[in-house]
């Protein structure tokens, strides 16, 4: 349905479906990234020998979040008497606005999806890519010094690992002959991506994490380094919007490794589909999601220089081999 | 045309890594630190001074308030001064008392230095393992002192109270499982890639030089130099028991890790050795006047604090308050050296080196 009214011709009812259909995705999200917080907070509570939320909405803490988020709506919006204004308002939405937009290309399941792009894969990498501006235009506008290197640790940290993450999917694009994500699953029909391309998961699983700035690679924001990073000047909504759209790229970023390497909406044993794709789909994700939670209760933060020399001596390096040797077995494989 | 400039950066006086009130003015260029100059005196009370017009006893519950993450190292040292001083023999059961006391404290001083110091690096669990033993070991502190952190445990002469029934039972088990637990921590911190990634070679200094910036503790242990009063120049009753001194060559941040983890499973011997030889009957304290006046004369004694060596200097005229009151504080000295093993490191640098040093401002402001 989606696919005929893109290829329509506008008017306002196509703009109301459209924007009613967003509306309904964002909401989504936004029930995601609620419990997803809630799920963290839980899960390293269990890992940490604490409760985590108890107290709101119940003994699991379900309307945590929830308070938490109107509490931040009442919370004063302070802007630094020397901020740059106009930077400072706009790059909490600057760094918001493509993690959502990234999601419209994630097929949840062969018929939910928003935008059935060509190009899929090489849409998202690009806009994710935009975030990092609205990060360094934080930091910089905020006019204050911890700010700033956050920003710039934030900018060399993206031009670092953004490259490998790249790299280590086209092996991927290699076997499926295709940039469409709804065809990198379909071609996963038989066996996952991450049986036949585990070097390339590897990869793309660290570079993820690192482009998701989260523990160990958190550096941007470095609690104990440098505060906050390039949002501590930020308060209330503007810098919830921050934190939205690290939880959202959370989201989109574990959609899409399930997409990529764990067979999307794709059953494990093809008897067991009976089960809807929707299902398998969430529980893959979740799996992700959790991976993801249990690295920031576990690991240390890496030191900057080191996550230079780890992405261009170690990540590239390996991504790249990764490509040769996947084109040579794919070579071979025709060969026979 | 395009420039670089250098940047002045304030670390602290608030700021999540500076454990307390220490502010460190930073000349940075890039991430890189040009200059380091560290402030100290947010938290000054004047311990010393106020010492002055107070009788000894008085002076306990300060102490508890440098230090405060070992108080009964303090305690004692005070206490121990005014002994010397009065030639005080105190009690048998009162020594394994306090020995007992100070060996879980420091025991719980290293593990909040580990939980902390890893914190620091970024991994938050390890901070909540550290306080459920820490916790432990401030439960059986409670019950012998009636607090659990400002304990004002000892006397001139003694302990206060007497242990509670079916404690020394309690520290007999309390030991092996402290052992299990630390075996865990090695699991968890000591073999991840990315924690020695942070910390091997950072922070170096020679054996020398820790001695000519008068260091003292794990920070000078790590050079190499064996050097514990509790071996040294043993005081109260720790002639009697085995233990070791441990030791690291390299004079890095991991092998200050190492030394105090070290320190750990020691304490844990000496322990150890308190449960079994602890006396069935006695008196907890020495009969002192009611009112202790010192005689006219000085004093200075010092003894090994988790930190380092802690030293009390009285100078008494007499009367049931002390003419001057010093206090040599292990973290004061040991802070010196920072500023000379900041420059050219980096701010994630900054933040290991500042955590192995391991400083209480209580106590370097005192």
């Amino acid at each position: 349905m989606v696919q005929d009214l893109l290829h329509s011709q506008p008017g306002i009812l196509n703009f109301g479906i459209f924007f009613i259909l967003a509306l309904v995705l964002l909401l989504v999200i936004l029930g995601f990234v609620t419990y997803a917080i809630l799920a963290e907070r839980k899960v390293m509570g269990f890992m940490q020998l604490r409760y985590g939320p108890n107290q709101v909405g119940g003994p699991w803490g379900l309307l945590q979040t929830v308070a938490d988020v109107l509490k931040l709506l009442l919370k004063e919006d302070t802007i630094p008497k020397l901020a740059d204004r106009p930077l400072f308002i706009l790059a909490p939405v600057i760094a918001f606005a493509p993690s959502f937009v990234v999601i419209a290309t994630i097929p949840f399941t062969d018929k939910l999806q928003f935008a059935d792009i060509g190009v899929g894969l090489l849409y998202y990498i690009a806009i994710s890519g935009l975030t990092t501006i609205g990060v360094v235009m934080a930091g910089w506008s905020s006019n204050n010094k911890y700010a700033l290197l956050g920003g710039m640790r934030a900018a060399a940290q993206m031009i670092s690992y953004e490259i490998p993450l790249v790299m280590s999917v086209l092996g991927v694009i290699l076997l499926t002959g295709s940039m469409n994500l709804n065809e990198i699953v379909a071609a996963q029909e038989n066996v996952w991506y991450i049986l036949i391309q585990p070097i390339g998961f590897l990869v793309f699983f660290i570079a993820s994490v690192a482009e998701l700035n989260r523990i160990p690679f958190d550096l941007p924001e470095a609690e104990n380094e440098l505060i906050a990073g390039y949002f501590v000047e930020y308060s209330g909504f503007r810098w919830a919007f921050f934190m939205l759209a690290e939880y959202v790229y959370m989201f989109a970023m574990a959609s899409l490794t399930t997409v990529l390497f764990l067979g999307g909406w794709l059953p494990i044993f093809s008897f067991l589909d009976f089960i809807p794709g929707a299902v398998w789909f969430a529980l893959k994700f979740s799996l992700v999601v959790f991976m993801l939670l249990w690295f920031r209760s576990t690991f240390p933060r890496i030191k900057a220089d080191q996550l230079m020399e780890f992405g261009w001596k170690v990540l590239l390096p390996v991504a790249l081999a990764n490509i040769f040797l996947t084109a040579i077995i794919k070579e071979l494989l025709s060969l026979f | 045309m395009l420039r670089t400039e250098e940047m002045l950066l304030n670390v602290g006086p608030q700021h999540p890594s500076t454990h307390g009130v220490f502010r460190l003015i930073l000349k940075i260029d890039g991430e890189t630190i040009k200059e380091a100059k560290p402030v100290i005196g947010y938290l000054h009370r004047g311990t010393e001074k106020l010492a002055e017009d107070l009788q000894y006893t008085q002076i306990i519950p300060y102490t508890d308030r440098m230090d405060y993450v070992s108080a009964m190292t303090n305690n004692y040292v005070i206490c121990h001064a005014v002994e010397t001083m009065m030639g005080i023999e105190v009690p048998e059961r009162a020594e394994y008392l306090r020995v007992m006391a100070m060996e879980l404290g420091r025991v719980s001083s290293h593990l909040l230095w580990w939980g902390t110091f890893v914190l620091d690096l970024g991994a938050t669990s390890p901070l909540l393992y550290a306080f459920r033993e820490r916790e432990m070991i401030l439960n059986l502190l409670n019950e012998l002192s009636g607090a659990r952190l400002t304990f004002n445990y000892m006397r001139v002469g003694g302990v206060k109270w007497d242990a509670p029934e079916g404690w020394v039972d309690k520290v007999r088990d309390f030991i092996p499982h402290m052992r299990e637990q630390v075996k865990g921590y090695h699991d968890l911190v000591t073999g991840n890639e990315i924690f020695l990634n942070r910390v091997k070679g950072i922070g170096k200094y020679s054996k020398e030089d820790a001695l000519n910036y008068s260091l003292s503790g794990p920070n000078l242990r790590c050079t190499g130099m064996k050097w514990d009063l509790r071996k040294n120049e043993p005081y109260s009753i720790y002639d009697r028991f085995d233990f070791d001194v441990p030791t690291r060559e390299e004079g890095d941040v991991l092998s200050r890790y190492h030394v105090r983890f070290a320190e750990i499973e020691e304490s844990l011997k000496i322990l150890e050795q308190c449960v079994e030889q602890f006396p069935e009957e006695g008196p907890v304290i020495a009969k002192v006047p009611k009112i202790i006046k010192a005689p006219k004369g000085e004093a200075f004694v010092r003894i090994e604090s988790p930190r380092g060596e802690i030293g009390c200097y009285i100078a008494s005229d007499g009367k049931k308050e002390p003419y001057r009151l010093k206090f040599r504080r292990p973290s004061f000295y040991n802070l010196q050296i920072l500023p000379k093993l900041l420059e050219g490191e980096s701010i994630s640098n900054l933040i290991a080196i500042l955590g192995a040093v391991d400083i209480i401002l209580g106590e370097v402001d005192g």
